[in-house]
């Protein structure tokens, strides 16, 4: 059985090319626009996997990977977020918030891959 | 991948566009109600969308300058700048600016220059303006560094020593310690020591809670870096400490010390016997240390590991600067083993002599010199067993230049090149392997244009794969092509006569159809195949080398031919047997079990060939009755049970006698034509034995059809 891997991300284009990347590697993908939307699939989808940008309007990042962890199930699911250079701040707040990795904007379809098959086995 | 990053491109620009729609709009807003926090957010957002997507997608200009833009804003939701009406205005200018490029106008370069300037200036103004990062700060990017990765390998083979001490919140982030274990050993030759005494009582023991730590032996040629790679994610929340414990270069084997009990040893001081009774009664020095409470257990297991690592690493060091090669004429070879086979031969009779003579010191001698031949025969073969690679990468290039001129992009790929197969095999295989993957290029995969309305990537691929299996080779040619056309088959065969309209055939039989003489299927014929000859060679060839061939195939999905080989030409284990007054040899490769056949189960299969082996339908097949022997039938007959093709068939014969070393002497062309007997052997008191040829016996009684009730 293929992994579903849950893409969070308010821009089309971030949500475009990696579920296209991921779909491409043989993964299932789950797309959400925000937090919330996220927060909403994650209750009816089995996810193994997700990746958030940090920026959202509704529920940011930091507050999805909060959410995430306080629910029973997803505790320990890997949750990678997507950075960009000048977040230096908002990474350690992910990471405290219980972000298993990031990945750093802008990045190569590779790079994502590599970070997948590095958290997700 | 270029497709969607185009897709991507077209996706960016339309968001692009939306966002700088709805940034107008707010920053309109904005100046109305400079200090709604919700509509700097969204500023913030909108500009940190298109800096991210845009770099992401190529618009570098875009990134860079957006990025200016986003700084200050950043500023302003963190309090520390107000809203101005100068901002204002400069953001609007940025605003149009970025739409400019991303229409791929022609930019003025000193307006863009010129908006970043007095937005800096701004910032500058503004008071707390010391958080201002111009510069990417973070070049931990995990990202670019694995990208890079490859770069700073160094060719030096490094031995480390990892203690990766996790936090015992770890699994709270996500993280999977089993996962950088497994990437660790990736990197190179490793060797983990899980440290287990950290972990409480079970009714203490909080499950979500690591209490494991791991010391890890690696032997890698990626540098430091590489390894910290590793652990990147986790650096936080665990102690990792990364120690060189011995690097390759220019590190020479120390002067090795003799031991006190060695030089003891060789002044003739003492007797080896009475320096392992002493020794026996010291005690190492782990048990001392544990016993005295200074390490634990696992310490000294880890770090007995760490020697062995080492140990082993040394070896292989010192094996690889030993090793050299000479070259020898082939012939030379050839003939190694055409005598190695006479003294197996030979062998045999000096063993079958020493029984009748009885003689305790003889059989001495014979034991001795069957060990010694066994051995030689074993090493000299080996000695004729090349890697299947250097013929993998001569089609390397056929595929390359068929598929150029045919005008179709297909890969090769190989598995297993350093399976080893006998030389004369890898020779003989040439042909037959060049003929297949002809087919396969020409006939299998489609042109692009067909795939991709097939809605398979561009490329097709052709796979090469070679293992072991058993006493037997097994290369596989795989394409992801049309596969092969059951209809087109069945048609073709029926009008060139091959078979029947009416013939009813199993899927196998028809894509069997294909090495038959004179078949060919392509619609035009290309100076590539086509032409009905090829496949038929390809199965005469391998048969010819007692090998199989076999094809699994499936419309629109790809098509793969197996081939299974013997692993040597010149001897093979076989299973003696006799029927009447003669021996055969059945080769033991195909031999599953023996079993009894009583008159009592004669009977109750009501005159068909069949036997029950614990449960399982058996259909067997008398050799005295292919062999037209006319001999006395024993009162208990023996059922050899063999594996052709895909199937469990039993061969009645009269007596087994036990395994033989079959030394196969061909039968010479008078001979050529006998089906169901591949070779001849000679015995130790020199009668002469033939190889039952398995498969060839079980199709020639499946094309009866009477005889096996299948």
């Amino acid at each position: 059985m293929s992994k579903t891997i849950m893409t969070v991300d308010d821009s089309a284009s971030i949500r475009q090319m990696v579920s296209f990347t991921l779909k491409g590697a043989g993964y299932t993908v789950v797309e959400a626009v925000d937090g919330k939307d996220a927060l909403a699939k994650l209750k009816t989808n089995t996810v193994h996997m997700v990746i958030t940008d940090l920026n959202m309007p509704n529920l940011d990042g930091i507050g999805l990977i909060r959410a995430v962890r306080a629910i029973p199930s997803f505790k320990f699911i890997p949750i990678v977020m997507l950075t960009t250079e000048s977040q230096d701040t908002k990474k350690q707040e992910g990471k405290t918030a219980g972000a298993t990795g990031w990945i750093v904007k802008p990045f190569k379809p590779e790079q994502l891959l590599t970070v997948v098959k590095k958290v997700l086995g | 991948m270029n497709e969607g990053l185009d897709k991507g491109r077209e996706i960016f620009t339309e968001e692009a566009n939306e966002l700088l729609a709805e940034l107008e709009i707010s920053l309109l807003e904005l100046e109305e109600t400079p200090t709604d926090t919700e509509l700097i957010g969204r500023v913030f957002r909108a500009m940190h969308t298109i800096k991210g997507s845009g770099a992401m997608f190529g618009f570098e200009d875009i990134a860079h300058f957006t990025h200016e833009v986003e700084t200050a804003f950043d500023l302003v939701r963190t309090g520390n700048m107000l809203v101005t009406k100068e901002l204002m205005n400069l953001t609007l200018r940025a605003r149009d600016q970025i739409r400019a490029m991303l229409d791929g106008i022609s930019v003025d370069e000193a307006i863009s220059n010129e908006i970043i300037a007095s937005l800096r200036a701004l910032m500058n103004s503004s008071a707390t303006s010391e958080q201002v990062e111009y510069e990417p700060q973070d070049h931990r990017a995990v990202g670019s560094q694995t990208g890079q990765e490859s770069k700073d390998v160094d060719s030096d083979i490094t031995t480390y020593r990892i203690r990766f001490k996790p936090h015992k919140e770890l699994f709270l982030t996500g993280s999977n310690p089993l996962l950088m274990l497994g990437e660790l050993s990736e990197l190179g030759n490793c060797v983990v020591i899980a440290q287990t005494a950290a972990i409480p009582l079970l009714r203490e023991l909080d499950p979500e809670m690591c209490f494991v730590s791991w010391d890890i032996v690696l032997t890698t040629c990626h540098g430091q870096n590489a390894i910290k790679d590793v652990f990147i994610f986790v650096q936080d929340i665990c102690d990792l400490t990364i120690e060189t414990i011995e690097a390759d270069s220019n590190m020479q084997e120390e002067e090795r010390h003799l031991k006190l009990g060695e030089i003891l040893l060789s002044r003739g001081d003492v007797t080896i016997d009475e320096l392992n009774k002493v020794l026996g009664k010291q005690r190492r020095v782990g048990e001392i240390l544990v016993d005295a409470g200074l390490v634990k257990e696992e310490q000294i297991q880890a770090a007995l590991v760490e020697q062995q690592h080492i140990k082993d690493v040394r070896q292989q060091r010192a094996k690889q600067e030993s090793m050299a090669s000479i070259r020898v004429p082939s012939e030379k070879l050839d003939g190694l083993v055409d005598l190695v086979g006479e003294l197996v031969t030979v062998q045999a009779r000096l063993t079958q002599t020493s029984v009748a003579f009885a003689d305790p010191v003889l059989s001495v001698i014979a034991e001795e010199v069957e060990r010694i031949t066994w051995e030689l025969r074993d090493r000299t073969m080996g000695i004729r067993m090349l890697p299947i690679g250097s013929t993998f990468s001569k089609f390397k290039r056929l595929v390359r230049d068929l598929s150029d001129e045919l005008g179709k992009e297909i890969v090769m790929t190989t598995d297993g090149a350093d399976t080893e197969l006998d030389k004369t095999v890898i020779e003989k295989l040439n042909d037959p392997l060049v003929h297949i993957i002809r087919n396969s290029i020409d006939h299998g995969i489609e042109s692009p244009e067909v795939r991709v309305q097939a809605g398979k990537p561009r490329h097709g691929t052709v796979h090469l794969i070679a293992g072991h299996s058993g006493a037997n080779v097994l290369i596989q040619i795989q394409d992801d092509g049309a596969g092969l056309d059951k209809e087109a088959i069945l048609n073709k065969a029926v009008k060139n006569g091959i078979i029947t309209p009416d013939a009813e055939l199993l899927e196998k039989e028809i894509f069997s159809l294909i090495f038959e003489p004179g078949f060919s299927t392509a619609k035009t014929v290309t100076s590539v195949s086509g032409r009905g000859v090829g496949m038929d060679v390809v199965k005469k060839n391998i048969a010819a080398l007692r090998g199989t061939v076999d094809i699994k195939s499936k419309k629109g999905v790809g098509t793969t031919i197996a081939l299974k080989l013997p692993l040597t030409l010149a001897i093979i284990d076989g299973l003696l047997v006799k029927v009447g007054e003669d021996y055969y040899v059945i080769p033991l490769s195909a031999v599953h079990e023996c079993v009894e056949l009583t008159a009592n189960d004669i009977e109750k299969s009501h005159g068909r060939h069949i036997s029950y082996v614990r449960g399982a339908i058996v259909p067997y097949i008398r050799l005295r009755e292919q062999f037209l022997i006319n001999a006395p039938v024993p009162e208990v007959e023996q059922i050899v049970i063999t594996e052709a093709e895909d199937q469990r068939v039993g061969l009645v014969v009269d007596y087994v006698i036990g395994e033989h070393q079959t030394v196969i002497k061909s039968l010479g062309r008078m001979y050529k034509s006998v089906e169901g007997v591949s070779g001849a052997t000679i015995l130790g008191d020199g009668t002469v034995a033939l190889i039952v040829d398995v498969p060839k016996i079980v199709s020639s009684v499946k094309l009866e059809g009477s005889e096996v009730a299948l």
